[in-house]
């Protein structure tokens, strides 16, 4: 049955040049903790100046680190990717293979499992280890039920959502990272021609502690621009629901939820959304989650710990004002 | 000509119903939706809505793909009346959601697509909103030795190739590949339009097969996966809902409550 086998192996995903992103360091602590104590965690990273990031990769729980420092693999060709990982993975035969749920372990996973034969569970939420295997556990139906999954294939595929694993602080030390052959890259069919980055927001909403999201009932632009003032003011960042998205009012890379963002910051506010279980889905295991909304029969209020009934455009500014002089003592 | 271009589109219980429609069956681990409509996969009306731009520019034909159990006419009919040219129904009691896994789906799917009139772009959802998986269109693609691009904000095709601006978590880039070409789509590229009563009705004279699994020879190959639990979410918490006489006190109370309880 697909379980970890003590053998665990994590697809390495970097944020810049030679440094691994974050859902990669957690999927390394994670991997830790399925290993464990006899089991061999591996990294493998693809990429041009990826060699850099090997020292990193071991020193955050990779027993030993894989990779392959090539122009020809990034950005991210799924076909190139492929190429490498297949005779890689099928050789290895079995153990668990964890990626990022991103748009790269999205894409790269299925992939790898339609050619491999071997089972794959995505937008995992859980991932332990037990006498039987291993279980994934997922959110099915939009997020109305969480499935528990297991893997029926001697090798196991994975991708993983932010913050189910925990990053682990610098100590391992691994041995010397080892090149793997690039058996003649040649040409792909998938051609990656630009890309495209939005302008960064000023605190990314993965990062922030605090996160201050506004729904279809913030009416406009002009209701996102009091949000803004008051995640300044917390120190943190601005998301929102669908529908604001779709509307303009917010950048796509705000959304929270089954198909946007995922976050768990310390602090939630969640103004004028109805509380969804798609939105839910991205921010239901934040610390402390507080609802202002008009209507007192939005479900919002049973997810959340504090609540305000009333229309944001007249609780909304008290409160800024009153947080502005609190934080400010 | 223009493209000849198949939608993959599944039938759902509407994803936006309220959770209570939604009843977590823990022992048969299965979800009833209950007094809710069935519904295209949003995801799959976001690809239809695609495809039927691409036709407006190049013209060409698209065929409307579905597999499933009892499925509605009355969605299929209004799901081509918004411009597809046909339907391929492949249905059986058999094709149970419940007992249907991804990899199942995409050899029915594959196989069927292999019966139709060649295309030239397969075109579907990022994921369909009952298994949230992602992972079905993918496996066609591989199956049938497709390329493949997925999460799609705009799809065009010109010379012989697809170019597709894929999603990003901070951007987009732009990927191209050769026809014949598998793309999966996401919800920016715009929601479907909706047809009129008068496409609605010349839809029913549009050609629609319906296919068994018999008919198309496949052997499903086993799971590669199991369920062996469901369960409802847990996210209830205790509301503390602060009590005013106006909605600016309240605004102001909750900032101090906020305070008290260490959380700002
Ligand atoms: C496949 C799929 C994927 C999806 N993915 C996501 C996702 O990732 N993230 C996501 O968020 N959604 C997602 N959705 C959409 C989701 O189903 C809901 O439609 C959406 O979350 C609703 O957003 P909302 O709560 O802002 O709007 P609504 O449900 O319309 O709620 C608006 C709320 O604002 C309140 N309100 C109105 N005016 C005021 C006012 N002046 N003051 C105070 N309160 C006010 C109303 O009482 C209401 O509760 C997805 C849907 C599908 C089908
Ligand atoms: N039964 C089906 N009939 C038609 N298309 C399907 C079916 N199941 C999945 N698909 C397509 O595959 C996509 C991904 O499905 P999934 O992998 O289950 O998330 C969906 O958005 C559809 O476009």
């Amino acid at each position: 049955m697909g379980g970890a086998n003590g053998k665990v192996a994590v697809i390495a995903e970097m944020e810049e040049v030679g440094r691994p992103s974050r859902i990669t360091l957690e999927l390394l602590g994670l991997g830790r903790r399925l290993a464990s104590p006899r089991g061999e965690v591996w990294a493998v990273v693809l990429g041009s100046g990826v060699k850099e990031a090997c020292g990193e990769l071991a020193s955050r729980g990779a027993d030993r680190v894989f990779y392959l420092d090539h122009p020809s693999l990034s950005p991210y060709n799924p076909e190139a990717w492929t190429r490498v990982l297949k005779p890689f993975l099928r050789e290895r035969g079995e153990g668990v293979v964890l990626a990022g749920h991103t748009p790269l372990g999205q894409d790269l996973l299925p992939r790898l499992a339609f050619s491999l034969e071997a089972g794959v569970v995505t937008d995992c939420v859980g991932v332990r280890a037990d006498e039987e295997g291993l279980l994934f556990t997922k959110p099915v139906y939009g997020g109305n039920a969480l499935a528990g999954v297991r893997v029926t294939t001697p090798l196991a595929l994975a991708t993983v959502r932010s913050r189910v694993g925990e990053a682990l602080p610098p100590t391992h030390t691994g041995e010397e990272p080892v090149p793997l052959p690039l058996d003649p890259p040649g040409e792909t069919r998938v051609l990656v021609r630009e890309r495209h980055r939005l302008e960064a927001a000023e605190c990314p909403l993965e990062e922030a502690r605090v996160v201050v999201s506004g729904g279809r009932g913030m009416g406009g632009e002009e209701g996102f621009e009091v949000l803004r003032e008051l995640a300044r003011t917390l120190g943190g960042a601005v998301g929102a629901s669908r529908p604001p998205v779709d509307s303009g009012w917010a950048p796509t890379t705000c959304q929270v939820g089954i198909t946007g963002k995922v976050v768990a910051p310390d602090l939630y506010i969640a103004v004028a959304i109805s509380g969804s279980s798609q939105h839910l889905s991205g921010m239901a295991d934040s610390g402390k989650i507080v609802a202002v909304n008009r209507d007192p029969e939005a479900y919002i209020f049973q997810v959340s710990d504090y609540g305000v009934v009333g229309d944001w455009r007249e609780v909304l500014p008290a409160f800024l004002t009153k947080v502005r002089e609190l934080v400010s003592e | 000509m223009g493209p000849h271009i198949v939608v993959l589109a599944k039938m759902v219980p509407d994803p936006e119903g309220p959770p209570s429609s939604f009843e977590v069956k823990t022992a048969e681990k299965r979800v009833v939706a209950r007094g809710i409509p069935p519904v295209i996969n949003p995801f799959d009306e976001n690809a239809l809505e695609a495809a039927i731009r691409i036709k407006e520019r190049l013209g060409g034909t698209i065929t409307l793909l579905s597999a499933g159990k009892n499925l509605s006419r009355a969605v299929i009919l209004k799901a081509v009346a918004s411009g597809a040219d046909a339907s391929v129904l492949l249905e059986d009691d058999s094709l149970d959601q419940a007992l249907l896994d991804s990899r199942k789906t995409a050899a029915l799917l594959a196989a069927a697509l292999r019966t139709l009139d060649p295309f030239d772009l397969v075109l579907c959802g990022r994921q369909a909103s009952d298994t949230n998986a992602g992972v079905v269109g993918l496996g066609v693609a591989e199956l049938l030795g497709l390329p493949a691009v997925t999460l799609a904000q705009r799809v065009e095709v010109s010379d012989g190739k697809v170019v597709v601006e894929r999603v990003l978590s901070d951007g987009y880039e732009v990927v191209e590949c050769p026809l014949p070409a598998l793309v999966t789509v996401s919800g920016e590229i715009g929601d479907l339009r909706y047809p009129s009563l008068q496409a609605i009705r010349a839809a029913k004279e549009l050609p629609q097969r319906v296919l068994r699994p018999d008919d198309l020879g496949v052997d499903l190959p086993p799971s590669w996966v199991e369920t062996v639990s469901l369960e409802p979410p847990r996210r209830e918490r205790r509301c503390r809902l602060v009590e005013a006489d106006s909605p600016a006190e309240a605004g102001e109370k909750l900032a101090l409550l906020l305070r008290e309880e260490r959380v700002i």
